[in-house]
């Protein structure tokens, strides 16, 4: 087992889609985490290189630490072992320039629509700030609900929320963990072509974190794909279908069926 | 539809009078006033504006207590929820300082203070400070971390972060912490004035007993007690609801 698993992994940093400047790097990354005295390793040997204005999925199973992962990245935690740099520096806190949207709703319920979107903007002068903060108002589709305060909102409103909120401090590099896991599929569906269209129009880069093997062959340039206990990366897949992608075709399936195999379920229930 | 919510209520305070009033009538020896002579004695109270006076003397005192407490707990909590250490080095001396009533800081309240507005004031402080305090510690300690992390992306330091993220955060509990302490308030500022001062509810009844035994103004000293403690939660669950304040209580409906 151990003989294959190291046969298996990648040693060499992996990288990005051809003719992109490295924006994001991981060194050898490991995280342990300390529970009942017994260090229990989260993240092994974690290499990667990620593109200026690339959308990588980090997609695995849950528990396979890729959240903790994406958390690191964003500066949330220390790696154990290693280190993550962003344009050549070392990551060693949270940073306005990369902005990290929660799993979990992190909306502030206290403030409305237009203060929450605003919110990172607050040494901008009001005009300049009233008028970003329409622009991306607009561009989540949420013209209307400006003054409205999230418990008025659904679900997918308040995910639109936190990605305008994201997007108003124009950061370099943005971190989804997971963000339209609790919404409903055909909400789901929206987000992921409102995420893409925005996507297009801003190219930030963009690393997305799911367990859902469609959304991450419909949005990635490669997705990542990790195994469990501890986290290593198992093989990294370009996805070399151009948007908008035909998500019947037949190498939009080949794709979903590699990366299906890979981790070790047939494409038959 | 709205007349039932208080018609009930006020149909068994009537019943409960009128127990009272019949209880009283078959008893006569009993030293205790009936509601009648309550009611009388309550009017007795307005022809001199003594009732006013000392309704607003007993709310003057639990204003000034109330409000420096809440002004003094809710930053030092802020900042002591905040910082665990602060909290490790506080928690021994908070633990030992909570269960002492305000009622024991009596003797030194007039030590310091003299006999006055100023001791008064003083317990209230001392009644309402810590639990104020660990209200507050304790709600900062249970802030989601979704939002800190989230205000720390944005860039905020120690003290924006206090403002801008953990004060709102903690705005539902801190109501509710509110509503609580000035209940206690308004229990200490009866026990300050029987003693410290010579004026208010408190003195009120202990002036009519003293004075002659009028024990129908005893009790309609605790009747006005009661109603204006009543107006006061009133008024602070009617700030619990209004919109600026209100997102915890609204998203759990």
């Amino acid at each position: 087992m151990s003989s294959s698993a190291s046969a298996r992994a990648v040693t060499a940093a992996e990288p990005p889609m051809p003719g992109l400047p490295i924006k994001l790097r991981t060194e050898n990354v490991g995280m342990a985490f300390l529970r009942d005295d017994k260090t229990l390793p989260v993240l092994e040997n974690i290499n990667l290189e990620v593109g200026n204005g690339e959308f990588v999925c980090l997609l695995g199973p849950s528990g396979c630490g890729k959240s903790t992962l994406l958390s690191a990245m964003a500066g949330f935690l220390r790696p154990t072992s290693g280190a993550i740099l962003i344009d050549g520096e070392i990551v060693r806190g949270a940073d306005p320039r990369r902005i990290f949207v929660f799993q979990e709703r992190g909306v502030f319920p206290w403030l409305t629509v237009e203060g929450n979107i605003g919110f990172g903007l607050r040494k901008l002068p009001a005009k300049e700030r009233a008028e970003r903060v329409g622009h991306y108002i607009q561009m989540v589709g949420l013209e209307g609900f400006e003054k409205s305060y999230p418990h008025e909102l659904s679900g997918g409103m308040k995910q639109r929320v936190e990605v305008a909120r994201a997007l108003a401090v124009n950061p370099d590099v943005m971190f989804l963990d997971e963000p339209f896991g609790a919404l409903d599929s055909i909400t789901r569906m929206v987000m992921r072509i409102e995420l893409l269209r925005i996507w297009q129009a801003e190219r930030k880069t963009i690393l997305f974190v799911t367990h859902d093997i469609d959304e991450a062959v419909q949005l990635a340039d490669r997705v990542v794909v990790m195994s469990a206990r501890p986290g290593r990366i198992q093989q990294i897949v370009s996805i070399d279908i151009p948007h908008p992608r035909d998500i019947s075709s037949p190498r939009y399936l080949e794709l979903r069926d590699g990366i299906l195999s890979q981790i070790g379920l047939a494409h038959r229930l | 539809m709205k007349s039932h919510t208080w018609l009930k209520p006020a149909i068994f305070i009537l019943v409960l009078l009128g127990v009272w009033q019949l209880v009283v009538f078959l008893h006569p020896q009993q030293l205790l006033p009936g509601p009648w002579k309550t009611a009388l004695g309550i009017v007795d109270l307005f022809p001199r504006g003594l009732i006013v006076k000392y309704i607003v003397a007993s709310v003057f005192r639990v204003t000034w207590g109330f409000s420096l407490a809440v002004l003094v707990a809710v930053p030092l909590g802020l900042v002591v929820g905040w910082y665990r250490r602060a909290e490790m080095a506080l928690n021994p001396i908070l633990q030992i300082l909570r269960p002492i009533s305000p009622l024991a800081w009596i003797p030194i309240a007039i030590l310091w203070f003299g006999v006055g507005d100023l001791a008064a004031i003083f317990l209230i402080f001392v009644g309402c400070f810590l639990p104020m305090l660990l209200t507050v510690i304790n709600a900062v300690q249970s802030v989601p971390a979704v939002y800190i992390n989230a205000g720390r992306n944005f860039g905020l330091g120690p003290v924006p972060l206090m403002r801008k993220i953990l004060f709102p955060a903690i705005i539902p509990r801190l109501m509710t912490g509110l509503r609580i302490t000035l209940g206690i308030a308004w229990l200490v500022v009866v026990a300050a004035e029987m003693i410290a001062v010579n004026s208010g509810l408190g003195f009120l009844i202990v002036d009519a007993r003293n004075a002659g035994n009028r024990y129908d103004l005893v009790v309609a000293g605790m009747v006005i007690i009661g109603v204006v403690g009543l107006l006061l939660d009133n008024w602070v669950r009617s700030l619990e609801r209004s919109h600026a304040l209100c997102w915890g209580f609204e998203e759990k409906q």
